[in-house]
């Protein structure tokens, strides 16, 4: 069945859109670190980046490839292949794909220009967030048929994650500002692995002010072996719950 | 204050010249005291090298005693080690080791009492309650030491060098690691701190109360618990130190409370929580100090006024100025700010629009911490880009009107 | 050969297939005919897996094949539209199938391959293809693998008259193999010679499924066009003849 996956990448990798990214992505990569005058200012520059565009690409990149998939697919299961096998081997393919793009268009100009614990961390920030972000576009795919709701839907999620999960914490924040709420923010950030990632970069950025946090509440904890095994399985969780609802439905679903 | 130190050279050469020679740790003359003892004034005392377990030894002659090759003073963790009583010692060239440690009484490893130009130099503290301990001294210097202890709380340890209602103090060259305060003084004035390294004290780098007219030159403060704190001080001027890496919930590169009168100038705060932390002062300059990486580059509390930041430079810093309140009277133009977006038409190198340096995150953060989770978050970006337009509550008189284009070129 | 047992699908409120059983033997050829929208598609589907039944049983040699899909090694499927990854050459498509299903130890069939031209043609993509080319890459897929079982939704339509032949020669050839052969199509006339069952869907039922021989004999005609516009006919009454 590895043939499958083989397929699989040689057909995105023919879609001329993957190469623009990776190199659209090295574009913005290369020029933050030449032009920004210190390495620091330019990985935050790229963690923008990351949190953002990352996400948004993944999403809508992969959900308008699983509907133009829609024949290889139909192809594919009229042949003796497993349903949950092949969705299986596309999603690997698309997130295989992405992990070449990102290693590519973020990974080289960080290890040529700041090759630090921080680019290190961004860059494997960013390859789970492509990861996890073609998941849910798998998911989206899987449950609307129609391409153009599908595409909605990705781009709602993605809004979701953006910016209003965030506006949802700072509300509850004020709402409940008498309480401590340190061990509710931690719980809530893994609901969000956008803010996950953008925590574990705080952390590395901003690590001066975050340790100023009366009793350096998040750095203890992410800082901690714990933390970041706890947040790592929780950036996994994000990527494996989508993908087995997706072969689930995908399972049951008519071609 | 060279001059100064030109007429104690002279005096001890002058008197080296008539004076005697006596050698502790021979046969003749085994311990120190002994050969205290038999010093006249002026005399130098020679010790050989060895450990000499006689603590604590008094010195009360004006003489100089020298260490050969480093003689241990070993206090075996029960007693102060040498108490100065004379002036005009100089003391060069001992390991002192292992004073006493005591929760209610001040051991030191050298106790410096009621005496006029004794110097210190070139000797080593090791495992010390208190390194030196001067009381009520003056026009004496502590030079070119090194200060080693293992503190690890507030309760039980002590400071380095430690000088208490003293004026006229050179303290220059030393290292201090691992004590409560690496350098403290109360009720000290017209002294010179210089070039001293103060790295990894449980509580401050230096420690400052209640002391006028002091200068502190070129000093490193790195990774102290709460970095260096100036209080109830007047005319401090600063100049060219150091704070780095001063990381914590009560962490500053400085903490300026109630000091008035004074200039800090070529500082440089990198890696710091706050970089400077102003409360209750007045009529002070910051020139060319250069903030990198903090957390906040300076937090100051609506009771300062009369602050004014000409030139400085603010690089990477997660907020570059935080208040409680609205603030008044203060003067920050010029500086360079790199979360500047202006413009410069005319080209005067100069921004055409003002820079606001506090967020308006950064005042909810303020008032509520666990908001920092959410910081370089979309929402908090659009919030402070919203306020930057059409500022509501971050105190409109708190900006730079002129900003500068490009960074200044400090050391 | 296929037994389905009391398949039921409905899309939203639309029964698609209601209560479905049949049986397709081996060595039959069976030509499934009814009006648009009267479910022949989704059964061939739902045969295939494509389509997941709401009720009911698909047994291939006896066992269950729902949920299942090594059974499909035994069956070449050719869709009524084939619809082809826009990107793929024709040459890579049929390699790709080739390199997921060859069995080693048999030679695949070039047979129509060669015969209908597709041969020269690899290098095309697929996008470039009119319907008819589309419909031979689909023959040729469907019957390059040695399948048990063809599958063929309308095989003929958009075919070049040369073309229909050699396909309807090969389709020959495999019934007399013994090969269970399923064919739906609009044009009778194409199914004459080759079938040996007619099942007749309407509305998401199987309204009959009986042997052409029967069938000719109940209507006294030969041809099947023949033989179904009679049964179609609202007046006719088996009973009477």
């Amino acid at each position: 069945m590895k043939k499958i996956t083989k397929y699989v990448l040689i057909d995105i990798l023919r879609n001329r859109f993957m190469l623009a990214y990776t190199v659209v992505l090295s574009g913005i990569s290369f020029s933050l670190f030449i032009l920004e005058d210190s390495s620091g200012k330019a990985l935050l520059g790229l963690m923008n980046v990351v949190l953002f565009i990352i996400p948004l690409v993944s999403l809508v990149f992969s959900t308008t490839y699983l509907y133009n998939a829609a024949e290889f697919i139909e192809l594919m299961l009229s042949q003796p292949v497993r349903r949950k096998v092949l969705l299986n081997r596309i999603f690997s393919g698309l997130a295989l794909s992405f992990v070449i793009a990102t290693a590519t268009g973020i990974g080289l100009p960080v290890l040529i220009y700041g090759a630090t614990m921080q680019g290190l961390y961004l860059l494997l920030s960013a390859i789970l967030l492509s990861v996890i972000f073609s998941a849910l576009a798998l998911l989206a795919s899987v449950i609307t048929r129609d391409k153009a709701r599908g595409i909605g839907m990705a781009l709602l999620l993605w809004v979701y994650f953006a910016f209003v999960f965030d506006g949802l914490v700072l509300l509850i924040l004020f709402q409940f500002a008498d309480y401590p709420l340190e061990g509710a923010m931690i719980a809530m950030t893994m609901l969000n692995p956008v803010d996950l990632v953008r925590i574990f970069m705080l952390l590395q950025v901003d690590l001066s002010a975050m340790m100023g946090i009366t009793g350096a509440v998040f750095q203890k904890y992410f800082g901690s072996i714990t933390g970041q095994v706890i947040s790592l399985s929780v950036m996994v969780l994000w990527m494996l719950i989508p993908l087995v609802i997706a072969v689930k439905k995908f399972n049951k679903r008519d071609l | 204050m060279i001059r100064i130190l030109q007429i104690i050279l002279f005096f001890c050469f002058y008197v080296d010249l008539f004076a005697g020679t006596i050698t502790a740790g021979t046969k003749q003359c085994p311990r120190i005291a002994d050969a205290i003892a038999l010093a006249k004034k002026g005399d130098t005392v020679l010790v050989s090298g060895g450990t000499y377990k006689e603590s604590p030894i008094i010195v009360d002659k004006s003489i100089v005693l020298l260490g050969r090759q480093m003689p241990v003073l070993d206090g075996l963790k029960k007693h102060e080690i040498m108490i100065v009583t004379e002036n005009d010692v100089t003391i060069e060239g001992f390991h002192f080791r292992n004073s006493g440690f005591s929760g209610y009484e001040d051991v030191a490893g050298l106790r410096l009492k009621q005496v006029r130009n004794v110097v210190v130099r070139y000797n080593h503290f090791t495992n010390t309650y208190f390194g030196v301990y001067g009381q009520h001294i003056s026009n004496c210097h502590v030079l070119n030491n090194t200060f080693y202890s293992t503190a690890k709380d507030e309760t039980l340890s002590g400071n380095g060098i430690h000088c208490w209602k003293s004026d006229s103090l050179l303290i220059k060259g030393n290292k201090v690691s691992g004590h409560r305060d690496g350098i403290y003084f109360e009720f000290v004035t017209k002294s010179h701190i210089e070039g001293n390294m103060s790295t990894g004290n449980v509580r401050y780098g230096l420690h400052f109360m209640f002391s006028n007219d002091d200068t502190y030159i070129g000093n490193s403060f790195v990774d102290n618990g709460a970095g260096v704190a100036v209080m109830y001080s007047k005319r401090v001027t600063m100049l060219r130190n150091r704070f780095l890496q001063n990381r914590g919930e009560a962490s500053y590169g400085i903490l300026l409370k109630d000091i008035a009168d004074s200039y800090a100038d070529g500082n440089f705060f990198e890696d710091n929580t706050v970089g400077i932390f102003m409360e209750g002062s007045s009529r002070i300059k910051f020139t060319q100090n250069q903030f990198t990486a903090n957390g906040w580059a300076i937090r100051m509390q609506a009771s300062c006024d009369d602050i004014t930041m000409l030139r400085n430079n603010f690089k990477r810093n997660s907020f570059d100025i935080a208040t409680n309140g609205s603030l008044v009277l203060n003067n920050i133009d010029h500086n360079y700010w790199d979360k500047y977006e202006g413009y410069d038409l005319n080209k005067d190198g100069l921004g055409d629009v003002p820079y606001r340096p506090t967020s308006l995150f950064s005042m909810i953060s303020e008032r509520n911490e666990a908001a920092m989770l959410l910081f370089r978050s979309a929402i908090v970006s659009i919030i402070d880009k919203a306020e930057k337009v059409l500022p509501g509550l971050t105190p409109e008189a708190l900006k730079d009107n002129k900003p500068s284009m490009k960074p200044f070129n400090l050391k | 050969m296929i037994t389905t047992r009391n398949i039921c699908k409905n899309f939203g409120k639309l029964a698609a297939l209601s209560n479905i059983s049949v049986s397709l033997n081996a060595g039959e050829t069976i030509a499934m005919i009814g009006p648009n929208g009267s479910g022949k598609t989704t059964l061939i589907k739902t045969l295939l897996g494509l389509v997941i039944p709401d009720k009911g049983d698909i047994l291939y040699k006896g066992q269950s094949v729902l949920g299942q899909w090594k059974y499909r090694n035994s069956i070449g499927y050719m869709p009524q539209i084939g619809r082809y990854p826009d990107n793929m050459r024709i040459g890579q498509i049929i390699d790709m199938i080739t390199d997921l299903r060859k069995d080693d130890n048999v030679q695949v069939d070039m047979e129509l391959i060669n015969s209908l031209g597709v041969n020269r043609m690899l290098d095309k993509a697929m996008r470039t293809l009119s319907g008819g080319t589309r419909q031979k890459v689909s023959a040729c897929l469907a019957f390059m693998f040695h399948p048990e079982v063809l599958i063929l939704d309308e095989p003929t339509a958009g075919l070049d008259p040369l073309s229909g032949e050699i396909l309807k020669d090969k389709i020959s050839r495999e019934k007399d193999r013994g090969k269970l052969i399923m064919i739906t199509s609009h044009v009778l006339s194409d199914l004459d010679d080759l079938v040996s069952e007619v099942i007749f869907m309407e509305e998401g039922h199987v309204r009959f499924h009986k042997k052409v021989s029967d069938l000719q004999a109940e209507t006294g005609e030969v041809k099947l066009n023949k033989v179904m516009a009679v049964l179609m006919d609202p007046y006719y009454d088996p009973v009477m003849q």
